[in-house]
């Protein structure tokens, strides 16, 4: 699993921390090549510049001739060894050779072996140096043929080589102290620049935490959030523009609320106005059904159409009252301890029901509820029974996952899939034709709003054949 | 069958009520104003009130309050909702029962022959807890001597928890008891009337000696 760091605190310390290391990384180094590179060409200056010194003074016995060592002479051992002991010092190794012979310091660690064959090559015309690693130890190796000047002041060589093997441990071990201290000094640097970069980018994102943590408020309906705006930069101006919109958001949605109140509040009072002309028109009916008998066919069929009519907006005002009083929260529980099995008894009973209901119920089981709103929600599913399902329509209670428990079950065709999840929306209409026949189309919506407000819940289900309503109300 | 003073301000819900009153058989006499009809009530006593808690003027609920004062006759409120708290104020005002608008006329009829019901006096006797005599023959109640003056609904509801002394007597009980509810019980109708009755015969009425409340279930008539 790789972590990829994405949030802006982690890309802001990330950032910072590169930016802090890398320059400190720089300065370092190019300080540590800048001393490395000094130090070791002054140790090579004054290595060459000794070996020169050394060998210039070192007095050759004089020949004739100008080609070789004094001619016809046999360079023997003990020169060698002279010049070697010349060029000695503490820690040095010395090599002398001239053709096939060859004398070293005494202890030598080095042979002619550790001669590179380049440095060898080059060595008889010049005087050369080199810096190699020797035995896990630095060393320089400086390497010359060794020169005599003739008494017209010509430099003739002798076919003496001489190579000098310098130790650079100590220069090595500067350099590490160096290194470590460097080291040392950037891991300093890093903790100085985590810690700078958490600080600032903390201040700098304290602003953003702010300003997340405000929408979230606002998301979650706190409208009245505003931040304080300081200073001038992008983050004041973002936080101006948010408290722009959440004001705007504000007004907007109060604005709205107050739109919805008041459309809400023109549906009760329509519902209200229409309640006393119909209470007029409900006074009435009653004799015009009486009177239809005596009437002409036609007129007689006129009446009872608009008697029924009548009977439908009755029930349909009755219902826009009721749910625009859910809607403005008016809608009061008003609990007693009740028999449950008389309270379905009597709301079947009172209705006509009884002889077409079979009522399943425990004797002497007692519920806390609101009867008038659990009559009210009986009501709708045992006459949404009967009127679109099919029989035998059964009405069980029980006690259930510590409440009550109310089935109501059909034998009908059932309610389509698509339609199952709109049952209990307002004046959702199944069928054209269906629903429109019987029912305000609020009546699952009101008893779906009565189950709520008893903190319990209506569902639906799909049976085979019908359909099952199960409304489920916990104790208080 | 019955004089019925009807108060409703609207013209049209007034002539349809009383039309349809009076095709069941009832004579009528009807108002549009609280004061006409406590003048009516003064000079001819009706047998029964219907009256209409929104009323211009003075309302319903203080036309109701002002027949008390006179009379214990029998008043059923016209509200236009049931669960208001007009029906809880015209309750405890002394109404005897109330129907929700738009009413059928049916429902208004059997509410008004449920309350003038008349009582049987069929055990003509006496019974005395302590300063309480109830006299089932005389139908009368009086409380150390004085007669107390109760509504028909009180008094049936007195006697129905007189006849079971001890007994606790479930609210869906008495409102089929007293007030022939078949329909959803309404245990305000209940618990407004014996508060009303509390007030005339308990000494303390908050702190009953007579009935007593059984909580979760109903009343119980206990002499001390």
């Amino acid at each position: 699993m790789t972590w990829l760091p994405t949030g802006l605190r982690a890309r802001l310390v990330i950032t910072f921390t590169l930016v802090a290391v890398t320059a400190s990384a720089m300065v370092a180094g190019l300080g540590y090549q800048l001393v490395r590179r000094e130090l070791l060409d002054r140790t090579e200056r004054s290595a060459v510049a000794d070996v020169r010194e050394t060998l210039s003074k070192i007095a050759l016995p004089v020949g004739a001739s100008d080609v070789v060592w004094p001619s016809g002479t046999t360079v023997t051992d003990e020169d060698l060894g002279g010049i070697v002991s010349a060029l000695e010092a503490p820690e040095r190794t010395v090599i002398v050779t001239y053709g096939d012979q060859r004398r070293s310091s005494a202890g030598a660690v080095f042979s002619m072996a550790d001669v590179p064959d380049q440095l060898r090559w080059q060595a008889a015309r010049r005087l050369v140096y080199q810096r190699l690693q020797l035995r896990n130890e630095p060393w320089l190796i400086v390497a010359t043929q060794i020169q005599r000047v003739t008494q017209e002041s010509a430099a003739r060589p002798t076919g003496l080589t001489a190579y000098v093997f310098v130790p650079l441990g100590e220069e090595e071990r500067v350099l590490f102290r160096l290194w470590t201290a460097l080291a040392q000094a950037g891991g300093i640097t890093l903790t100085i620049a985590l810690t700078v970069a958490l600080l600032s980018a903390r201040r700098v994102l304290l602003p953003v935490r702010r300003l997340g943590a405000a929408a979230r408020a606002l998301g979650a309906g706190d409208l009245h959030v505003r931040l304080p705006v300081r200073g001038k930069d992008e983050l004041a101006e973002l936080t101006a523009t948010f408290n722009e919109t959440a004001a705007a958001l504000e007004d907007t949605v109060s604005e709205l609320r107050t739109l919805e109140s008041r459309s809400r509040r023109f549906v009760a009072d329509v519902s209200h106005e229409l309640r006393t002309p119909l209470t007029a028109m409900t006074a009435v009916t009653d004799m015009l059904s009486e009177d239809a008998e005596d009437l002409p066919a036609d007129a007689g069929q006129a009446v009872r159409i608009v008697v029924r009519e009548i009977d439908r907006l009755r029930v349909l005002v009755e219902h826009l009252i009721e749910i625009s009083r859910f809607d403005a929260g008016a809608a009061v529980l008003r609990r007693e301890t009740v028999d449950v099995g008389d309270t379905l008894a009597d709301c079947l009973e009172v209705r006509g029901w009884a002889d077409q209901v079979k009522l399943t119920v425990p004797v002497g089981m007692t519920f806390s509820l609101d009867a008038r709103r659990f009559d009210v929600m009986v009501a709708n599913l045992v006459g949404n029974a009967l009127h679109h399902g099919a029989p035998p329509v059964l009405v069980g209670a029980r006690l259930r996952d510590g409440g009550l428990e109310v089935t109501v079950r059909d034998h009908g065709s059932g309610i389509p899939d698509h339609v199952l999840p709109h049952v209990f929306d307002r004046f959702y209409k199944a069928g054209t034709d269906r629903a429109r026949s019987v029912g305000s189309g609020l009546g699952l919506a009101i008893a779906k709003a009565n189950a709520a407000l008893h903190s319990g819940r209506l569902t639906v289900e799909r049976q085979d054949p019908g359909t099952l309503f199960r409304l489920w109300i916990p104790r208080p | 069958m019955a004089g019925i003073l009807l108060v409703e301000d609207d013209p049209s819900v007034r002539a349809g009520l009383e039309l349809a009153l009076t095709r069941q058989g009832h004579s009528v006499t009807a108002y549009a104003t609280g004061e006409e009809a406590l003048d009516h009530v003064r000079a001819r006593r009706p047998e029964i009130v219907i009256l209409d808690v929104m009323l211009p003027g003075i309302d319903g609920v203080e036309v109701c309050r002002r027949i008390r004062k006179l009379d214990s006759l029998p008043i059923i409120l016209l509200t236009a909702r049931g669960d208001d708290l007009d029906v809880v104020v015209g309750l405890e005002a002394g109404a005897d029962d109330y129907v929700v608008k738009p009413v059928e006329p049916r429902v208004l009829d059997a509410r008004i022959r449920a309350v003038l019901r008349r009582l049987e006096s069929a055990s003509a006797d006496r019974v005395a807890f302590g300063d309480l005599v109830v006299d089932r023959g005389a139908l009368k109640v009086s409380l150390a001597g004085k007669e107390v003056h109760l509504t028909p609904t009180e008094l049936r509801l007195l006697l129905e928890l007189v006849r079971h002394p001890g007994q606790v007597l479930n609210r869906r009980y008495l409102l089929r008891a007293v007030w022939d509810h078949t329909h959803v019980a309404d245990s305000r109708l209940v618990d407004a009337c014996v508060q009303r009755i509390r007030a005339k015969i308990e000494p303390i009425p908050a702190d009953p000696v007579y009935i007593h409340t059984v909580r979760g279930f109903g009343y119980r008539f206990s002499p001390p």
